[in-house]
């Protein structure tokens, strides 16, 4: 069991996180016309490693627990979407667009993966 | 602010904003408590939020599509699509979370690492494309239903 009123911290934080991301999404959508959902990717791999660096802190540079749980399982958690990612995913096979489908797929995975893996280096927690 | 013709788009809009950062705060919410009530081992399989990963794109699919097929994007509609799918759904699910968990696990749990990625991208697609076959076949079946009983308004 955590504090309630960290349990509120966190749901204040996925909040903010989840404004962000729609703000964002609107923002990209409304200057980049491609046809592809790089919103979504631009916001799962940035938010990716923005946990990966939460994360690293809390295990290496002695960042709080509660400070991790805030900034990252909420902030970063509510910035971030997998459902979003996936209908989009599905969307693109609906118009037969393998490639593009294939990239939203593995690629957008692949690519946070990496920024997450970033997010960990450079605060010393991996390797 | 109220008047009939708003030129803003959506995300520029405080009231829609404020709209997705509730619902946002309810997916966290949920999301959160389930993550600590089930925590995964640090090289184990993050089965909590792989989960809700999937059972999250399955709502979504259903939600989105079943909207799209009621009218345009506008009004109610509008309004559910941000509070429910935007907020609610886009905070429960979380795709930092399952790039870090995959980026620990690399080197020190390298099976579970892949087979966590490949398992919630496969599945989370399927449970997509399900979402939005059933919202399908729902409206199919409701449109049948307005067919047989006349007179009922289309909503």
């Amino acid at each position: 069991m955590i504090a309630p009123g960290l349990f509120l911290l966190i749901c204040v934080g996925g909040g903010a996180g989840a404004a962000l991301r729609f703000v964002l999404d609107g923002l990209v959508r409304a200057r980049i016309t491609v046809p592809f959902p790089v919103a979504t990717l631009l916001i799962n791999v940035t938010g990716s490693f923005g946990l990966g660096l939460l994360t690293g802190l809390g295990a290496a540079a002695g960042l709080p627990h509660e400070w991790v749980l805030v900034l990252g399982g909420g902030v970063m958690g509510g910035y971030t979407t997998f459902s979003t990612a996936s209908v989009e995913t599905a969307r693109l096979v609906e118009q037969r667009r393998w490639g593009a489908a294939l990239a939203n797929g593995v690629g957008m995975l692949v690519l946070a993966v990496a920024a997450a893996a970033l997010g960990l280096a450079v605060t010393g927690a991996l390797g | 602010m109220t008047t009939g013709q708003d030129p803003r788009p959506p995300h520029l809009d405080l009231r829609f904003v404020a709209l997705v950062a509730a619902g946002g705060a309810v997916g966290t919410g949920i999301r959160e408590a389930l993550a600590l009530a089930w925590p995964a081992a640090p090289t184990g399989f993050p089965l909590t939020v792989f989960l809700i990963n999937v059972v999250g794109a399955f709502a979504l699919g259903l939600l989105l599509e079943g909207l799209r097929r009621r009218g345009a994007d506008e009004g109610r509609r509008r309004i559910l699509r941000l509070a429910l799918g935007t907020g609610v759904l886009g905070g429960f699910t979380t795709y930092s979370s399952l790039a870090t968990d995959v980026a620990l696990r690399l080197g020190p749990a390298t099976a579970t690492a892949l087979e966590y990625a490949a398992a919630s991208i496969l599945l989370g697609f399927i449970a997509s494309v399900a979402g939005i076959a059933l919202a399908s076949a729902l409206h199919r079946r409701s449109a049948e239903g307005r067919g047989a009983s006349s007179g009922r308004s289309a909503g």
